[in-house]
């Protein structure tokens, strides 16, 4: 006991100070939203398009990064010659509408907040049912992680419930493959209306890897309607956090400059 | 075992040097090696192409693995299989039980004899108009619509729980057969992770085969990663530098460490012991972040990549990382200690879901599982590749078979690991980080054995004439180890399976594929 005790003393207080004080630091290799400088781009350049293996990069046209496809990887990054892609540090990823996930090396909108109504019911209480989809469990874990006491995602009344009866929503993870396609919807139907959904991860939202794959059916959008897309290969518990919590109208600093200044 | 070829880890061989035996002689010898020398299958998968000429045969191939762990040698022999049966081994070993399910549910060949041939992740045959249940091709294959075991009598009952499981977990289904608390059988049946990774993988690798590989078990990157850039360099003949070597050792434990760590959280919270579940909870992070530091990514993404590396270590880092490490060694200490001197931990771990290590010999479990009932086994030890043909690390083992030794084994892979890492970035040798690319060969084979955190994963890969992937088998640790929880719970009781289960902590989608 005397030992609990002091181990109790020595591990001491962890729940981060995030979002009334400063975020956790990030590594320096973290990488978050793309800056793009389509200016770049010499004619007829596809260079990273064609290594890009999720076929996120528009094979013409302007440069455009569809984040909801995007790895991460860097693929892109190593094959342009003229150093028009690179990723910073900016972990702020969500958004409400899945269009709003390419970016274009202009100023891209982030998540706002529900309206009004459902605001009212949930922003002080959501209880999510989390359901894995054919996720690699990467996502499953990082969402996970928010439940441990350093980010303690109890104190914004955001809780994983164990039942779709208890919840105000889905949160899903996974390309949905077709032997979980009949699990998710009825594990959606089971949720009380007003309910909301969230998708967390390349994979939940567009397919990911498996884009294509007639195994599966393309991200959750396949089977229910959507409300927060949360991109990422899998998420940074930071970038599903500050999604929720845009959601939940707790953050609100609209959109992100997103041309390359350096 | 003198029957198939000898090979090792990560070494390519012409395929015209992997004997093709009779049916007949190729399964003496597989119930010669396994059933009355000790032998362990390491794989066993179907090929619809016919190895030798590397075109689309009538029938199949049938490719085995074998280990002899003891003596560090890996044998492998194919026959040919008419393509609609085939002999099952199962009546002599019940290593190959899962294996015969798969290829039987891949290409459509029935077992004879295979006490209980169903379906392991409902998809339609690789082979169109071969199915070894007979279903039409345009039937819709339900996932957990099977045969399931049942035990009748008065009072017995069935439980059936998920896919979709009260906890943040990906999907499976389990059912019980009960009497009262105490239950007779567990059935696992699998498959809703099912992707198409193995069938994607043919023809590659194309751009999109690593990510494959990083998310065949998100939780095992580094590990699975790592068995394919083996394989590939070893078939493109790729030297990697003695630096990329000790950097993918580093990044292979630090994975090790985050999933010990945080199962030994969860167990604590399992048996509702929360000091060690909050501090584990939150020491599992420093661990992926750790592995965030080198790459980027807490799941080590883009940082293991065939010929090295993708991500190499500063000066700067590798005193961050010795910093960190240190640190997390005091607290993780701290913690764990706590769950082998409280009794009411001790009193729920022990003799909870015991495998006995008879039973673990006859499943053929690798990794903690086996290690726990006392069985050396590690591939780290047994068949080393890379950093580890350098740094000798003894196997630990526990010896009870239950949670406790379970539990056990992960921490002293804690403590092993831990000083693994600090030893490495004591002297980091130099090197470049990736190896200039090979051409790989053509008509080829190699078997690629690593040590993840749940144990052995085995990668085996055969190349066609045009040093193209003709075949790409992927097998998970959790492909030989989901039979060993079910075995854990046997006369147990039905609540101790949480407790059971994270002590395994099997991966879903890493068997599912």
């Amino acid at each position: 006991m005397l030992k609990a005790l002091l181990a109790r003393a020595h591990q001491g207080h962890r729940t981060m100070a995030y979002p009334a004080g400063e975020p956790p630091a990030l590594p320096e290799r973290f990488r978050g939203a793309p800056a793009l400088d389509p200016s770049r781009c010499p004619d007829g350049c596809r260079s990273c398009a064609d290594v890009c293996p999720t076929d996120a990069i528009a094979p013409d046209g302007p440069l455009a990064l569809d984040l909801g496809r995007c790895l991460f990887c860097t693929a892109c990054v190593e094959a342009c010659p003229e150093g028009a892609i690179a990723f910073t540090n900016d972990y702020r990823l969500a958004t409400r509408r899945r269009e709003d996930l390419v970016a274009r090396g202009q100023e891209q909108a982030l998540a706002d907040a529900l309206e009004r109504r459902l605001r009212r019911l949930f922003g002080r209480s959501l209880k999510l049912r989390v359901v894995s989809a054919g996720d690699c469990n990467a996502c499953s874990a990082d969402v996970n992680v928010l439940g441990t006491i350093g980010w303690d995602l109890g104190r914004f009344g955001i809780n994983y419930v164990a039942s779709p009866r208890h919840a105000d929503g889905l949160l899903i993870t996974g390309p949905v493959t077709e032997n979980m396609r009949l699990a998710l919807q009825k594990t959606y139907d089971a949720v009380a209306s007003p309910k909301i959904v969230i998708a967390v991860g390349a994979c939940a939202i567009s397919g990911g890897p498996y884009v294509g794959h007639p195994e599966q059916h393309g991200g959750a959008s396949s089977v229910v309607p959507v409300d927060l897309f949360i991109p990422g290969c899998p998420p940074h518990p930071l970038t599903i956090l500050d999604g929720l919590l845009r959601l939940l109208g707790r953050i609100e600093d609209g959109s992100r400059a997103g041309a390359r200044t350096a | 075992m003198t029957a198939g070829a000898a090979t090792r880890n990560g070494r390519a061989l012409a395929l015209k040097d992997v004997p093709s035996l009779e049916p007949s002689h190729f399964r003496g010898w597989l119930v010669n090696a396994l059933r009355d020398k000790g032998k362990r299958l390491v794989s066993y998968f179907g090929s619809a192409a016919d190895p030798a000429s590397g075109k689309a045969a009538e029938g199949i191939s049938l490719v085995a693995v074998l280990a002899d762990d003891a003596n560090g040698r890996l044998s492998v022999a194919r026959t040919d299989c008419d393509g609609t049966t085939f002999a099952s081994l199962v009546p002599e070993t019940a290593q190959a039980h899962l294996f015969e399910r798969e290829i039987a549910e891949q290409y459509g060949v029935r077992f004879e004899g295979h006490p209980w041939l169903k379906p392991v992740r409902y998809h339609h045959s690789y082979r169109p108009a071969h199915d070894a249940w007979g279903r039409p091709a345009d039937a819709a294959i339900p996932p957990g619509v099977t045969d399931f075991f049942r035990v009748e009598g008065d009072e017995v009952h069935e439980v059936a729980v998920g896919p979709v499981h009260a906890g943040v977990i990906e999907p499976g289904h389990f059912r019980f057969q009960c009497h009262g608390e105490q239950v007779f059988h567990l059935e696992i049946a699998l498959g809703y992770q099912h992707r198409g990774v193995e069938r994607a993988v043919v023809a590659g690798p194309t751009k999109r085969t690593l990510p494959y590989m990083e998310t065949v078990a998100g939780d095992t990157t580094i590990g699975h990663a790592l068995a394919y850039a083996q394989a590939v360099e070893a078939l493109a003949g790729m030297q990697v530098s003695a630096r990329a070597h000790a950097i993918r050792g580093i990044a292979l434990e630090l994975e090790r460490l985050a999933n010990h760590v945080g199962d030994l959280g969860a167990l604590a919270g399992d048996v509702a012991y929360l000091p060690t579940a909050a501090y584990c909870g939150r020491l599992r992070g420093d661990f992926l972040n750790m592995t965030a530091e080198i790459c980027g990514s807490r799941f080590g993404r883009g940082l293991v990549r065939p010929g090295g590396i993708g991500f190499d270590l500063l000066p700067a880092q590798v005193e961050i990382l010795r910093s960190r490490v240190a640190v997390a060694r005091r607290e993780v200490t701290q913690a764990v200690e706590l769950l082998w001197e409280t009794p009411s931990v001790r009193e729920r771990f022990d003799r909870t879901g015991t495998v006995t290590p008879v039973d673990a010999e006859a499943v053929g479990l690798v990794g903690p599982a086996a290690r726990a009932c006392g069985i050396q086994r590690d591939v780290r030890h047994d068949f080393p590749s890379g950093i580890y043909r350098f740094v000798h690390l003894p196997v630990m083992t526990a010896h009870h078979g239950d949670v406790n030794s379970r539990a056990y084994v992960r921490w002293l892979e804690i403590r092993q690991s831990i000083s693994f890492i600090l030893d490495q970035l004591d002297g980091l040798p130099p090197g470049g980080p990736v190896a200039a690319p090979g051409v790989m060969k053509p008509d080829s084979l190699v078997v690629s054995l690593t040590e993840g955190w749940r144990g052995e994963i085995c990668h085996v890969a055969t190349t066609d004439a045009a040093g193209r992937f003709s075949r790409y088998k992927i097998t998970d640790p959790s492909f030989h180890n989901w039979i060993g929880l079910a075995l854990a719970l046997r006369g147990g009781q039905i609540s101790d399976f949480p407790l059971c289960n994270k002590s395994f902590n099997l991966s879903y989608c890493g068997h599912d594929l």
